[in-house]
């Protein structure tokens, strides 16, 4: 009987675990065989390498999206991660355990924030205060990169947390016997032990800046142009996917599915990356 | 030592976590749940009901939900449904019968709403609108084409102050943006141009961007934005029905020749003069 049980519970667990698998295959068997066909019929180089996007005329070019997700995902991990990376270790380093108590779950919330109050709050106060300040018309590739360097901010201090905590004490105070500093003694011991734990919430962040929608359709402008500034507003692949899909029909919907093709292999590929970074420098130490 | 403590730690607060999730979430489920199913007994139990599916303008919609609401108080054995979606699917689902009624805000019906029947039951005007800052309040067509199009790149040359002008207009597909561009002729979107998603979307773009210009749905201009007259007239009822505002366009319901007598029935209550005085009185133009 008890055996029976057990197989049962690995038995159905198994099932709930491929089931994620088998969600993924079919999301990208979906997307692929509604986007693929379409881009082979006007080309691969025109579709990726053409800035020009007007769907009622049969252009459909989507470089300039491609330049905009990447760049402002890159802007948001350049406003992100430093603050979020600082954020984790100051909270498990420095600051006595009943504060970090407080802040942690506080932290934890603004995760839980939807990303429209993150959009609407970008709309309200960040592009005004841009176009006050740098000028262009405030909504734009700089608006998106800060929003969602704050929109990741959660993810990588909450799960970089976690993995400093779960470095074992011993590190710590065996730098600290050897005569190390404490600041030496985090830079030196805790991070690096930390390490795979804290990429992997870096990769997490990625993919949710470079995935999150909502957010960046309000403040981002949604122009379909190559920003030359970072005042100038820009379109990302997702928001390009949400704003059109309603009114798509006959090529430009299939045009919005080949548009998810991309985001799904461009995911990959930096997904990819990151894993081949993490491993190569696991393998090193 | 202070490891085994740490984790132990670690572990009750996590416990602690679980017990304060589950005691939340099951009443607050349970009861969800029970609603729901004394819903469904309440529905179910009911008359058999005639029901009646509208698809399509988003334009529209909010306008036919509240004529729907009257309509369904007014006879209980109907329901009537109102989905968006765009006028595209509206003629679409139209013409595979997934709705009845298909709504679709466009200047003419595309060759596919051939085999369609069609009415028109309200106009809707197209606003041009900046910021109440602005000191720009009349515009020639011609003007609207040089702005939206960018040729007309700075307020300076339409009489306004000296300062790049921020476009605002609506995504591709729109049938907001095609009637707009259709009316006015010859615009070739600017490449700098804001895109918006909605009417709301560009309302508050506008409101937020003293330089900024953008159009939308007549009835949907509130004091946070201005109004740009265009060759003198401001699209009110009196001006749309003497011709002198040319941002106008017609709000169609098209349906198959076989439609139920209760689609009729409801086509014929849209058109009905207590129907057309509410979608008046909400900012549209009456259909005759």
């Amino acid at each position: 009987m008890k055996i029976n049980a057990e197989r049962l519970a690995s038995g159905l667990l198994s099932v709930v675990a491929f089931s994620a698998l088998a969600s993924l295959l079919l999301i990208a068997l979906f997307i692929f065989r509604e986007g693929l066909p379409f881009m082979l019929k006007i080309g691969l180089c025109d579709f990726l390498f053409s800035p020009v996007w007007n769907p009622a005329v049969g252009q459909f070019g989507i470089a300039a999206m491609i330049v905009a997700s990447l760049g402002v995902t890159l802007g948001a991990m350049l406003i992100g991660v430093p603050l979020g990376i600082a954020g984790a270790i100051f909270m498990n380093e420095f600051l006595p355990v009943p504060v970090t108590r407080v802040i942690k779950p506080a932290i934890e919330l603004l995760a839980g924030i939807p990303s429209v109050v993150f959009g609407f709050l970008g709309v309200m106060v960040l592009a005004p205060l841009i176009r006050a300040h740098l000028g262009g018309p405030g909504l734009s590739f700089l608006a998106a990169a800060v929003i969602l360097g704050i929109m990741i901010l959660p993810t990588i201090i909450s799960i970089s947390t976690d993995a400093l905590a779960a470095v074992p004490p011993a590190y710590r105070e065996g730098a600290l016997a050897l005569g190390a500093t404490r600041w030496q003694s985090v830079y030196r011991v805790t991070i690096k032990a930390a390490r795979s734990g804290i990429l992997a919430s870096l990769i997490l962040a990625m993919g949710r800046a470079l995935g999150e929608t909502m957010a960046v359709i309000m403040v981002a402008g949604n122009t379909v142009k190559i920003p030359r500034a970072v005042t100038d507003p820009v379109r990302t692949l997702t928001a390009n996917i949400a704003l059109e899909m309603s009114n798509a029909t006959g090529m430009a919907r299939e045009a919005l599915f080949a548009t998810g093709v991309v985001l799904f292999v461009v995911i990959m590929i930096l997904n990819g990356v990151a894993l081949s970074v993490i491993k190569g420098r696991g393998d090193r130490r | 030592m202070s490891t085994g403590r740490a984790v132990h730690n670690y572990r009750m607060q996590t416990n602690a976590l679980h017990l304060r999730f589950s005691f939340f979430c099951f009443p607050f489920l349970r009861s969800l749940l029970a609603a729901f199913l004394a819903a469904g007994l309440v529905a179910g139990c009911g008359r058999p009901r005639e029901s009646l599916t509208l698809a399509g303008s988003t334009a529209f919609q909010p306008f036919a939900e509240k004529l729907a609401d009257e309509y369904m108080n007014r006879n209980p054995g109907v329901v009537v449904t109102i989905q968006g979606g765009g006028s595209a699917l509206g003629i679409q689902s139209a013409l595979s019968g997934t709705a009845q009624i298909g709504m679709a805000d466009l200047v003419k019906l595309p060759p596919e709403a051939d085999g369609l029947r069609h009415v028109i039951v309200a106009r809707d005007g197209i606003a041009v609108v900046v910021h109440p800052d602005n000191p720009v309040t009349n515009l020639t067509l011609v003007q609207v084409r040089g702005l939206f199009s960018g040729t007309l790149r700075n307020w300076r040359e339409v009489g306004g102050a000296d300062h790049a002008v921020a476009v605002v207009s609506r995504e591709a597909g729109s049938g907001t943006r095609s009637s707009f561009e259709e009316i006015v002729g010859g615009v070739d979107l600017s490449g700098d141009a804001l895109i918006q998603d909605s009417n709301g979307a560009i309302r508050e773009t506008v409101a937020n961007d003293a330089h900024a210009v953008g159009y939308l749905s007549h009835g949907l201009v509130n004091s946070r934005i201005k109004l740009v007259t265009i060759d003198g007239a401001s699209g009110t009822e009196a001006d749309i029905l003497a011709g002198r505002y040319a941002l106008v366009r017609p709000i169609f319901l098209v349906h198959r020749d076989t439609l139920s007598p209760a689609g009729k029935a409801f086509l014929d209550y849209l058109l009905s003069p207590p129907a057309q005085a509410m979608l008046a009185a909400s900012g549209l133009i009456r259909a005759k």
